[in-house]
């Protein structure tokens, strides 16, 4: 039993989250443990919303990653804000617009990956300069506040946990069930194994693939709301640092980059671990410097430990 | 037409296409000292983009190179100022490192991308702890090299040409180039005929390592101070330049001189775009459609060359 719990893929993140924070409470003595748990909540979701669609991407098959990410973050952020402009009778509007460009954005990605044969790396990348583009330009030197009910929503705790984490727990369950139980779940796991294979069993690995990249689009859409919600406004970089971190929460979240095998509960594993650890590395009043080295090993660290892919 | 001549060809026809697009533009800039000045920042990124290029060669991915080149211009702004000795040692501890991380990715059949992610953070932090802010100095050897007034044609120019031409004499000439391709391309087949995969993927890195060095010690030499930040887009830039210049992510495909002028390419694009006085809005997006287009068309070549 144990053997078996052991061998699964999410143990790792979730073990190197717990031994980080125990780390992090034995050296003060205790005091703000609960804190540190509600701000490790609050800032992971933000991760684990875009980590769900990268994993998706990733798990599709080797070279799909999705890079514009954090374009997307930004442009949606930007949008909502725009189109709420403060007044909570147009929330909803708003939603649906900045979901709306992120899933153009989703649908644009796949056109450059599908129809110019653009490896995806390069195509995301390239579409991400000209969605950054669009958002400087459509939201320039803008500051707006995002509407009370929303930034109410993103901040909002039961019982020191974030409302928001519920909420992000809830997709994750979902995105579990469409994994294993739905025909397009299935087909992103058979399509990652071996597209060929999936192609010849008559899957249609043009949709998977299509869908893939537009749910990553629009969960990066829902991020980018969220953030200006909970960070008062949508800001031209916010969404710089989910590139590195979407697909490190992925990788050492146990699912594969080679592709064909995602993996949820890792996913929120990996997330707590990467804030934690620079929560614990603070704490210890480590300098810049010592605590980009130390992240950068740990990341590595885990990666060893966790292991390679089996030959193939 | 000769469809696999025209996609060889496609990343210099590129690159002519850019230039005289930025001479229509800007007519002073046909001169010597218009194309060193717009030029003399792609020799840095060109030895970037060939580090890159040695990694892609074997299958993976170099996401560490741009931080990597930072940390160089770092050591060389302070150490190797000070104690020329001990900064020499550090380089070669740097290139060893490189050549480390290659064995580790593949003792334990790591995804690169990962590896090389948590190394950006590691190259970050040593240089933030060597130069908290940017500072020091450039050995004056190195503003000299990288200032040098060559005869008729600009450094630059010179440098590129010779940077491409060596790399490719070795990579796509020599035996032993030969065998790091086909690490790429059939990494069985190469095990099988007795050559070792381990021995391979260590010699690519560092020799990336080596050219990431070259590249932060140009950068040093152009910006004449050291800097932990100055070279975080060339992560970005050496990958595109490696594509651009016809360069492919799996099976050991790739070109040193179309690397090199793919390099050459974005260089210039930058300066094209800021003579065309499109809003600073536009100027990243830009960039990107540049790219697009680029890849577009190498596309529409590919698609002829398969079919036949």
């Amino acid at each position: 039993m144990i053997g078996k719990l052991l061998r699964q893929p999410w143990v790792f993140s979730f073990g190197a989250a717990i031994a980080v924070w125990l780390a992090t409470i034995a050296y003060t003595g205790g005091q703000g443990a609960g804190a540190i748990l509600t701000a490790a909540f609050s800032f992971a979701t933000f991760t684990i919303i875009v980590g769900l669609g990268q994993m998706m991407v990733i798990t599709t098959g080797p070279g799909n990653v999705d890079l514009s990410i954090p374009a997307t973050i930004t442009l949606s952020g930007v949008v909502a804000m725009k189109v709420m402009d403060e007044d909570s009778g147009r929330m909803l509007i708003g939603i649906v617009a900045a979901l709306g460009a992120a899933s153009l954005v989703g649908v644009f990605n796949y056109g450059l990956i599908r129809l110019l044969r653009i490896p995806p790396i390069i195509a995301t990348l390239s579409s991400s300069f000209l969605v950054l583009s669009t958002a400087i330009s459509y939201g320039r030197g803008i500051r707006i506040k995002p509407p009370e009910p929303l930034a109410e929503f993103a901040t909002m705790q039961i019982l020191g946990i974030p409302i928001m984490a519920f909420a992000v727990l809830a997709v994750s369950i979902g995105m579990a069930l469409v994994l294993s139980r739905t025909v397009y779940g299935r087909s992103v796991l058979a399509v990652g194994q071996n597209s060929r294979a999936a192609w010849l069993a008559g899957l249609n690995v043009d949709r998977t693939r299509f869908l893939t990249y537009v749910l990553s689009a629009i969960l990066a859409g829902v991020c980018g709301i969220l953030l200006s919600g909970f960070s008062r406004g949508a800001a031209l970089n916010m969404g710089e640092e989910f590139l590195l971190a979407s697909i490190a929460t992925v990788v050492i979240g146990g699912t594969s980059v080679a592709g064909g095998r995602a993996n949820v509960p890792g996913i929120w594993g990996a997330a707590l671990f990467m804030y934690l650890l620079v929560t614990m590395l603070n704490t210890f009043g480590a300098s810049a410097g010592i605590r980009l080295i130390l992240t950068g090993l740990m990341i590595i660290g885990v990666i060893v430990a966790a292991g390679g892919e089996e030959q193939r | 037409m000769n469809r696999r001549f025209l996609r060889q060809a496609l990343p210099f026809l590129t690159l002519a296409v850019v230039l005289a697009a930025t001479f229509y533009v800007q007519p002073r800039t046909m001169s010597y000292f218009g194309l060193n000045l717009m030029l003399q920042y792609a020799v840095p990124i060109a030895l970037a983009t060939i580090a890159q290029m040695f990694i892609i060669t074997v299958n993976d991915l170099d996401l560490s190179i741009g931080p990597f080149v930072g940390l160089v211009s770092c050591i060389g702004a302070t150490l190797l100022l000070d104690n020329p000795l001990l900064g020499i040692l550090a380089l070669l501890v740097l290139i060893a490192a490189y050549g480390a991380v290659g064995a580790l990715i593949h003792i334990r059949n790591l995804p690169s991308i990962v590896v090389t992610l948590g190394l950006s953070f590691v190259w970050l932090g040593i240089a933030v702890l060597i130069l908290p802010s940017p500072g020091g100095k450039a050995p004056v050897w190195l503003k000299a090299l990288m200032g040098v007034q060559t005869p008729w044609v600009p450094f630059p120019i010179i440098a590129a040409i010779v940077i491409g031409v060596v790399v490719h004499l070795a990579l796509m000439l020599s035996s032993y180039g030969v065998i790091a391709r086909g690490a790429g391309g059939n990494p069985k087949a190469l095990t099988r005929a007795g050559w070792s995969m381990l021995r391979t993927k260590v010699v690519m890195y560092m020799l990336a390592g080596f050219f990431g060095v070259l590249s932060g010690l140009a950068l040093l030499g152009l910006t004449t101070s050291g800097d932990a930040h100055v070279a975080d887009r060339y992560t970005l830039y050496s990958i595109a330049g490696v594509i651009l210049g016809g360069g492919e992510f799996i099976g050991g495909r790739v070109s040193p001189l179309g690397a090199v002028v793919g390099a050459l390419t974005l260089a210039l694009a930058g300066s094209f775009l800021i003579f065309l006085k499109i809003s600073p809005d536009w100027q990243i997006g830009a960039q990107g459609a540049i790219l697009i287009i680029v890849l577009a068309l190498r596309a529409l070549v590919s698609y002829g060359e398969q079919k036949r």
